[in-house]
C-alpha cells in the first residue's frame, strides 16, 4: 500500500492549545513525549498492562500507549505535567511526598492521575476503592502501602466542593 | 514533522499503517461496501494497540470506529437493554438497569482490566476481537444476547450463541460491522454466578471464565443458562449441561449429571495459560459449586 499520510491533530494539553503530528496509528505516548517533551508519561509495558502512560483523555483515565493519535483530535488531555499549578502541588501529589508513596518514581505519574481520577469519582473513597482504581498501575518498589495510605490521605486534605 | 517526532520504540512501520476516521455511521459503512475487505476496524484500541507494539498488527488500513455516536449508548426497551457497540466496560459497570438486570456483564466488565482499560475497551470491539478468552461474551451468552450487524444493505440481528463460527471466525461480511448487542430482560430475580479463573485474582487474562443463571423455585430449575470462555475455539453456551438438568430438581444425580453432560459441549485445549484437563476440571467444579450452592 502507499504510505499513510502524517496527520495533524488538534487538541488541548495541560489546558492549553496544542497541534500533534505524526502517522495516524502513533502511540499518544510517544507523541507527547517526542514532540511535547512531556516526558512525564512513562513506558513500562507497551501493552496496557502496566498504567505507567496514563494519561486523561476529557478526564477519564486512559494508557496512552494504547491510543492512537487519531483519537487525540478535539479532546482535553492531561498529563502529570498539568496536575500542579505552578508551585503548587495537587494534594495527590503532597500526599505521595508525606507518605513515600514514591520510590524509583516510573510508576507515580501514573499512579497520581488513577488516584485523581479516583477521587473525582468517588471522593471518600475505602480501600477496597483505592485498590480497584489503582489495579491497572503497577509498582515492584513500594509494596503500595505507602500509596494507598497516601491516597487515603489525599482524600482528607482535598478541600470539598461546597465545604 | 520535527526530527525530534520522528523516533518511535513501536515494533511496526507506521507509514505502514493509516487509521481513517470517518464522518459518521453511513460514512463508514459506504466505505466498507465501497472497498470490501479493503478495511479493518478499529474501536477503542486496546486490543489492536497491543499488536502494533508488537509488529503483529497486519500493516493497511484501518477504520476508526471511535468517532461514530450512532454506536454510543445504552437503550432499555420494554423486554431488551440494548448496547451500542462502542458501549465501554466503564458505560457497563455504570448503567443501574444493566447492574440490576444483567448483573453478569457488569461483573465481566470490572473484571475486564484496570479502570484506563474499561475506560477504553467495548462491547463491540470485545466480540469482533473474536478472541475465545475474551470476559463478557459468557455473561452475554447467558441473556440471551443478540448481535446486530449493520451494513449499507441494512440491519440483520443474528443470535449470538450462532456468531462465533470458529477459531476467530465470524459470521460478519466484510461490508458489516456489529451496531448493538441486544440482552434479555426480566432475569435479575435469577440465581446468577460469575467467575475468571486466572493465573491471579486481577489484571490476568483467563484461563477459564464461567458465566450462569438459575430461574429457581423452590430446588426445581424452571430454567438455567451455563456459558464458559477460554475451553473451546469459540466461547460456547453449555447446552448439554443445562439440558440435564432444565425442568428437574436439584439433586445430587442432577448435579452429576448436568456437570457430566458438560464434555459434551467444551472442547478445551493444552495452551501456554492452562491445560485441557485443568480446564474440564474447573468448569464442572464451578457448576457443581453453583448449583449446590443455589439449594444450600
Amino acid at each position: 500500500m502507499s504510505d499513510a499520510p502524517a496527520i495533524t491533530v488538534s487538541c488541548r494539553v495541560n489546558g492549553t492549545p496544542a497541534e500533534l503530528h505524526g502517522h495516524p496509528m502513533d502511540r499518544l505516548l510517544d507523541v507527547l513525549r517526542l514532540e511535547l517533551r512531556l516526558t512525564g508519561s512513562k513506558e513500562g509495558c507497551g501493552e496496557g498492562e502496566c498504567g505507567a502512560c496514563s494519561i486523561m483523555i476529557d478526564g477519564q483515565l486512559v494508557n496512552s500507549c494504547l491510543v492512537p493519535l487519531l483519537h487525540a483530535q478535539g479532546t482535553s488531555i492531561t498529563t502529570i505535567e498539568g496536575v500542579a499549578e505552578g508551585d503548587r502541588l495537587h494534594a495527590v501529589q503532597e500526599a505521595f511526598i508525606a507518605h513515600g508513596g514514591a520510590q524509583c518514581g516510573i510508576c507515580t505519574p501514573g499512579m497520581v492521575l488513577a488516584a485523581i481520577t479516583l477521587l473525582e469519582r468517588t471522593p471518600e473513597p475505602s480501600l477496597d476503592d483505592i485498590r480497584t482504581a489503582l489495579a491497572g498501575n503497577l509498582c515492584r518498589c513500594t509494596g503500595y502501602t505507602r500509596i494507598f495510605e497516601a491516597v487515603l490521605q489525599a482524600c482528607r486534605s482535598m478541600p470539598r466542593s461546597g465545604a | 514533522m520535527p526530527e525530534h517526532a520522528t523516533v518511535r520504540s513501536v515494533r511496526s512501520f507506521l507509514p505502514e499503517f493509516d487509521l481513517h476516521a470517518p464522518a459518521n455511521l453511513t460514512d463508514a459503512l459506504e466505505t466498507l461496501a465501497r472497498e470490501p475487505g479493503q478495511w479493518r476496524l478499529f474501536a477503542g484500541g486496546t486490543d489492536l494497540m497491543v499488536l502494533l507494539e508488537a509488529g503483529k498488527l497486519p500493516a493497511g488500513r484501518y477504520l476508526s470506529l471511535w468517532g461514530l455516536s450512532e454506536l454510543r449508548g445504552i437503550e432499555i426497551t420494554d423486554d431488551e437493554i440494548v448496547l451500542g457497540a462502542l458501549t465501554t466496560y466503564a458505560d457497563v459497570m455504570g448503567s443501574e438497569a444493566l447492574q440490576a438486570e444483567c448483573p453478569l456483564v457488569c461483573r465481566a466488565a470490572a473484571e475486564t482490566g484496570g479502570v484506563a482499560t474499561q475506560n477504553r475497551g467495548t462491547i463491540g470491539g470485545n466480540i469482533a476481537n473474536a478472541s475465545p478468552a475474551a470476559d463478557t461474551p459468557p455473561a452475554l451468552l447467558v441473556y440471551d444476547a443478540d448481535v446486530d450487524l449493520v451494513s449499507v444493505r441494512g440491519v440483520r440481528r443474528v443470535a449470538y450463541d450462532r456468531f462465533h463460527l470458529g477459531y476467530k471466525q465470524m459470521d460478519l461480511a466484510p461490508d458489516e460491522l456489529v451496531q448493538s448487542v441486544r440482552l434479555a430482560r426480566g432475569r435479575g430475580g435469577w440465581l446468577h454466578a460469575w467467575r475468571k479463573v486466572g493465573t491471579r485474582r486481577a489484571q490476568a487474562i483467563s484461563k477459564l471464565c464461567f458465566a450462569s443463571a438459575i430461574d429457581l423455585t423452590g430446588t426445581a430449575v424452571r430454567d438455567i443458562r451455563v456459558a464458559l470462555g477460554s475451553v473451546a475455539p469459540t466461547v460456547v453456551r453449555a447446552a448439554h449441561a443445562e439440558a440435564a438438568i432444565r425442568g428437574r430438581a436439584i439433586t445430587h444425580e442432577t448435579i452429576a449429571a448436568s456437570c457430566a453432560a458438560l464434555a459434551r459441549d467444551i472442547a478445551p485445549i493444552d495452551d501456554l495459560r492452562s491445560t485441557a484437563q485443568y480446564r474440564l476440571r474447573v468448569a464442572r467444579n464451578l457448576l457443581e459449586e453453583f448449583l449446590s450452592s443455589a439449594v444450600a
